[in-house]
Order: structure tokens, then C-alpha cells, then sequence
């Protein structure tokens, strides 16, 4: 396991200068410098397109910039091996997609491969852990089920079971309530938000719904066309003009007494 | 808990074997008894002399004869299943194996190119030659393959799958551009082609033997990487799983493994497909059980098909045929089982 945040929680888990990918020739981000920091969970906000999923990705060490550098606990991203990455990030995809019927648990029990020598076998705390990661997701009861045979929402859930059985120090989530209802949704960032209380488990989330992101972010970042628009503390960045500029669309920011958060309306604005 | 479905199937599946092999003894135009195979082997194992009672010319046909037939049939329907298995799991898609890849064709395109240039007066040991050329057209079709699809980085399944079908459709122009060359010993070529275990020896035991362990081994080594390999290239990267060097290093050796098989016996269709299809149904997808038992059920399903032929039928249909005739309706049975289904009842 890695050092625990909890103690230093201003410290910068990424730090981006100047970085630039694309795909072919066709630019994604351009020039991005970023801090995240520990100690609040960042949400990464933007239309289709605007590089969300490029920015976790190479947050991930999944890809690696064209120009520019990435730093990751003070020390170069790409001289970080996969294998200890692994142990500090895990990834929930948006599509979590599983070919060939393994069971639940099976899936779930993948989350421990970063910590596993190649032949040793899952012990009874391993086991114990994949228990609680199937309960803590509502999944316990399809534990034995053939992966291929689950909805969409419950796919998602086995990826984030997955992901908490791999006890990352920080966790990485893309669009993760994309497939989910609303309850779903809320059960689920609220989990993950409880083991970033209690736990010190850090959280960077791309998100798509404003609302749930007011909720769930303490910190929001948006992009637009590759590029950071602006970022900061969401009660100071999301605000009506942050989204225009961003969404373009009018929209109304405010606070909710019932949710008890930031709440968003919107609407196309008119037609000059 | 794989681990332990997996030895719960190995050890009946290795007596199965054992039994097999001593039974397929038994079996052709001279009848031995199954006490009289192992007094045999027993007897030539240790170097001894045969023991009074056994006829000296049963003797000769168990030992040089049937046995390394016997052997070669489990050995290459295990190369075939375990690199079928691995073809599978690496490219996501239950119904790869080296056909799809092309590699077979290129295994066939080799071996056939040494059999016209001895046609041609150039005089190669084709004990050498054969299994030489094999793996170089198989390894040369793949690393055609890989090149085709590396415009996309990350050799996705798709790619890699319509880069083979190109690379066999020329391949399968070439080898009949041979056979026209062969003209009249055509048939030399075209029963190779159809897969025969007919001419197998002991020196292709010393070779395959070997290959399938050390090929079974690095599979079942780095099968756990390949179970999180179907949840998709970018969760498992995430999981700390190498994803491009797993792809190489495991189409390198399951390639090798192919070829050495079709350098022995030709080509053997459906073997590859099959056996690791059959045996998700029964113990499921897990790779650490999988690919071991794809060795043992290639073997035996190879080893009773060519005593079938050998044996049992009245006339020698070659092997290939044979498993293609048998395998190609269990297939198409699949195959519309599947679309009933829906496509995620693999």
C-alpha cells in the first residue's frame, strides 16, 4: 500500500505542465497545466469532446503526452512502473465491456491482480475484501452470475467493485453513472464519497451530469476544445457565466435547500 | 478455486490419456493386448531385451510404428488446443484460432514450398526442412499480420482478425500456385494439406514434445493476464496488465506451437476452434483452467479421431478431413446456438 494522503492533504497528487496530445495530427489537449491536489474530490467537466476522457487517460499513464510533462506523487509519470501504478490508481471505465462469461466475483477478484504474485492465490482476507466490495456495490446477491448476463447499470457496478477490491490510493472514475438511475447514481457517489471521508481514497471523476457533480465534487475543472477554462473550488466556478462559456447555454445556479447543494438549471439561449 | 477445478479435470483426463494411448496400441491390423503394449514400452524404455511370449514383430510395430503416431496425435491436438485457447483469449473472440490468423495457411505455404523445391532436385532433409519452412511461414505471416494492423497501435481483435483473412486469401493463391508447379505429384502436397499423421517419428516426438510443454507453460504462466484482458485493453492496462508486450509474446509462442504442429502433421482444422470452446462451456472462461485442459482434450480428441481412421475405419480418411467433417457441423451447431442466444452467451 501506498503512504496514506489523509496527513498531507494539500499535497499534489498530479502535476501537469504544458501538455499537449492528439490523435493522427488532430490536437485533443493543448497545452493543459493542472494541480490536483489531494484532499478533495475533482471532478473534470466539459461538452462531448472536449478531452475529458483524453485528460484521465493520461492521468492513468494510459497514454502519454506529445509535449509536456506529468508528474505524479512529485516523480515523472511514464518512470513510474505499470505495476505499482496499478496499485495506486484504478480506473472505472465508462463502457465497462467483459467478453467470455466470468462469473461476478471472478471480475471482482481481478481488482487484486496489481498486488498478487503471479501464482499465489487470493488469501482469506483477499477474500474478505472481495465480500465487502461485492456488498458495498449491491452486487452480493450476483456474485455467481455470468458478467455477460448483467444490465448495463450492474456492469458498471462490478467495475467500480472491481476497482475498490484493487485499493487504489486514488480512484478514477469516467462518466461512472452514465448507465445508472438515478438511484443507482446517487448510491453509488455516495459510496465512493464515504471512502473519500473515512478512507482518504481520492477521487478524480469526469462527469457529465452538472447536478450530480455539485453534489459529488469539491473541485471542478472545465474544459473546453482541449483547453482548461477555468477551475477551482465549485462553489466559486459553477457559476452561470462558467457554464455559458463553456456549454453555451444560459443557465441559473442555485442553492438548493432540499439537496443541499449547488443546483443547475438551463436552457438554449434565445435567438438574437 | 480455478486451480482446483483444473486439477479436479487434469488427473481423470491424464489417466484418460494414459489409457488411451495404451488402448490405441491395441487397435490395428495386429491385435495386442494391453498388458503386452506396457510389457513392450516397459522393455524398450529401459533397454532391455523383449520378454519371451511377445511376438518380436508385434514388438516392432508398437514400439516404431504406432507409438510415435499415437504420441504425435496427443501431442498436436494439444498444440492445437492450447494455442487455440490463447488465439482466443487474446483476441476476444471465440471463434479465432490459427485459421484466422492465417498462421495455419503460412505453416502449409512453407512446408508445401519444401516439397516442390525437392521436386524441383534440391536435395534438403525434409525432417529439418519442413518444420523450419513451417515456422517460418507461419512467424512471416504473423509478423505481416502485426504490420497490417500496427497502423492501429493498440492491435485491436478486429484488425489483427481482418489483417489474417487478407494475408490467408493470398497465401491459400500461393500454396494452389504450387501445386500447379507440382504437376504431377500434386497429390504429395495435397495430402499433406489435408493433415496425416501417417509418417509420424520419433524425431518429431523429441521436437514436439518439448514445444508443448514450454508453450503450455508460458500460456498458463500468464493467464491470469489474459483473463483481465477480456474486461478490455484499457481496464486492463489500468490493472497493471502489460497489454501490447502480452499480445506479442503470446502470438509468438502460440504461432511457434501452430507451426510446429502443422510441420508434423499438415493441417488439422477445428481442433483449435473447438476444444477451448467446448470446455468454456463446462468449467467457464478462466484461462488458469482452460489452457491446461485444452492440452489434455486436444489430445484426446486427436488421438481417438486418428485411431478412428487409423484403426477402426476400413479405408485411412486423412486426419484433417476427418476432424473438419466431424468439427465443421458441432460447429455451425454452435454457431446458431449462438445467434439464438444472443452474442454474449460466450
Amino acid at each position: 500500500m501506498a503512504p496514506p494522503l489523509s496527513e498531507r492533504n494539500t499535497e499534489n497528487l498530479w502535476s501537469l505542465t504544458g501538455v499537449h496530445f492528439g490523435y493522427n495530427g488532430t490536437p485533443v489537449l493543448r497545452d493543459v497545466s493542472l494541480k490536483l491536489r489531494a484532499g478533495q474530490c475533482t471532478g473534470i467537466l466539459g461538452p462531448n469532446g472536449s478531452g475529458k476522457t483524453t485528460l484521465l487517460d493520461l492521468l492513468a499513464g494510459l497514454q502519454t503526452p506529445q509535449a509536456g510533462t506529468i508528474e505524479f506523487l512529485g516523480r515523472p509519470l511514464a518512470t513510474w512502473p505499470k505495476k505499482q501504478l496499478a496499485r495506486l490508481l484504478a480506473l472505472v471505465p465508462q463502457d465497462f465491456m467483459v467478453r467470455f462469461g466470468f462469473s461476478v466475483r471472478e471480475v471482482v477478484e481481478m481488482g487484486l491482480h496489481p498486488h498478487l504474485h503471479r501464482f499465489a492465490t487470493p488469501s482469506e482476507a483477499d477474500r474478505a475484501l472481495i465480500d465487502r466490495a461485492l456488498a458495498a456495490t449491491g452486487i452480493a446477491a450476483l456474485a455467481d452470475r455470468p458478467v455477460t448476463r448483467l444490465s448495463g447499470g450492474e456492469k458498471q457496478r462490478v467495475a467500480v467493485a472491481r476497482a475498490l477490491a484493487q485499493q487504489p490510493t486514488v480512484l478514477l472514475l469516467d462518466e461512472a453513472t452514465s448507465n445508472l438511475d438515478i438511484h443507482h447514481s446517487l448510491e453509488l457517489l455516495h459510496l465512493i464519497r464515504d471512502r473519500f471521508e473515512r478512507q482518504a481514497m481520492q477521487v478524480v471523476a469526469v462527469m457529465h451530469d452538472l447536478n450530480l457533480a455539485a453534489f459529488f465534487c469539491d473541485h471542478l475543472i472545465f474544459l473546453k476544445e482541449g483547453q482548461v477554462i477555468c477551475q477551482g473550488p465549485t462553489e466559486e466556478v459553477l457559476t452561470p457565466a462558467t457554464i455559458g462559456t463553456v456549454y453555451g447555454v444560459e443557465a441559473e445556479v442555485t442553492a438548493n435547500a432540499f439537496t443541499n447543494c449547488r443546483q443547475v438549471s438551463f436552457r438554449l439561449p434565445a435567438a438574437l | 478455486m480455478s486451480g482446483r477445478i483444473a486439477l479436479a479435470w487434469m488427473l481423470p483426463l491424464a489417466a484418460a490419456l494414459v489409457f488411451g494411448v495404451a488402448l490405441s496400441a491395441t487397435l490395428g491390423y495386429l491385435d495386442v493386448s494391453i498388458p503386452d503394449v506396457f510389457a513392450i514400452l516397459f522393455a524398450k524404455l529401459h533397454g532391455q531385451t523383449m520378454p519371451a511370449g511377445i511376438d518380436p514383430v508385434a514388438a516392432t510395430v508398437v514400439a516404431d510404428v504406432r507409438m510415435p503416431r499415437i504420441l504425435a496425435a496427443v501431442l498436436v491436438g494439444g498444440l492445437l488446443g492450447v494455442s487455440g485457447a490463447v488465439f482466443q483469449a487474446i483476441l476476444l473472440n471465440p471463434l479465432a484460432d490459427s485459421y484466422t490468423l492465417g498462421i495455419s495457411t503460412g505453416a502449409a505455404f512453407g512446408a508445401s514450398l519444401v516439397i516442390v523445391l525437392q521436386i524441383f532436385g534440391l536435395v534438403l532433409p525434409p525432417g529439418v526442412t519442413i518444420p523450419i519452412f513451417a515456422f517460418g511461414g507461419g512467424a512471416g505471416t504473423l509478423a505481416v499480420v502485426l504490420f497490417l494492423a500496427a497502423g492501429d497501435r493498440r492491435l485491436s481483435s478486429t484488425s489483427l482478425i481482418l489483417a489474417g483473412v487478407i494475408v490467408a486469401a493470398i497465401l491459400s493463391a500461393a500454396i494452389g500456385f504450387l501445386k500447379f508447379l507440382a504437376d504431377e505429384q500434386v497429390g504429395l502436397i495435397v495430402f499433406w494439406l489435408m493433415g496425416s499423421l501417417a509418417g509420424a517419428s520419433w524425431a518429431n516426438i523429441l521436437l514436439l514434445a518439448p514445444a508443448a510443454l514450454a508453450g503450455t507453460l508460458v500460456a498458463v504462466l500468464y493467464s491470469r493476464d489474459l483473463n483481465i484482458m477480456a474486461t478490455g485493453d484499457r481496464a486492463a492496462t489500468s490493472l497493471g496488465v502489460n497489454t501490447v508486450r502480452l499480445r506479442l509474446v503470446l502470438l509468438a509462442v502460440a504461432t511457434l506451437m501452430t507451426a510446429l504442429a502443422v510441420s508434423v502433421s499438415g493441417i488439422i482444422g477445428f481442433v483449435g476452434l473447438i476444444v477451448p470452446h467446448m470446455l468454456r462451456h463446462l468449467v467457464g472462461p478462466d484461462n488458469r483452467a482452460l489452457i491446461p485442459l485444452s492440452f489434455f482434450i486436444g489430445g484426446l480428441l486427436l488421438l481417438i479421431a486418428d485411431t478412428l481412421t487409423r484403426a477402426v475405419l476400413p479405408v485411412e480418411v486423412p486426419i484433417g478431413v476427418l476432424t473438419a467433417l466431424l468439427g465443421g457441423p458441432f460447429f455451425c451447431f454452435l454457431f446458431k446456438k449462438r445467434q439464438r442466444d444472443g452474442a454474449t452467451a460466450f
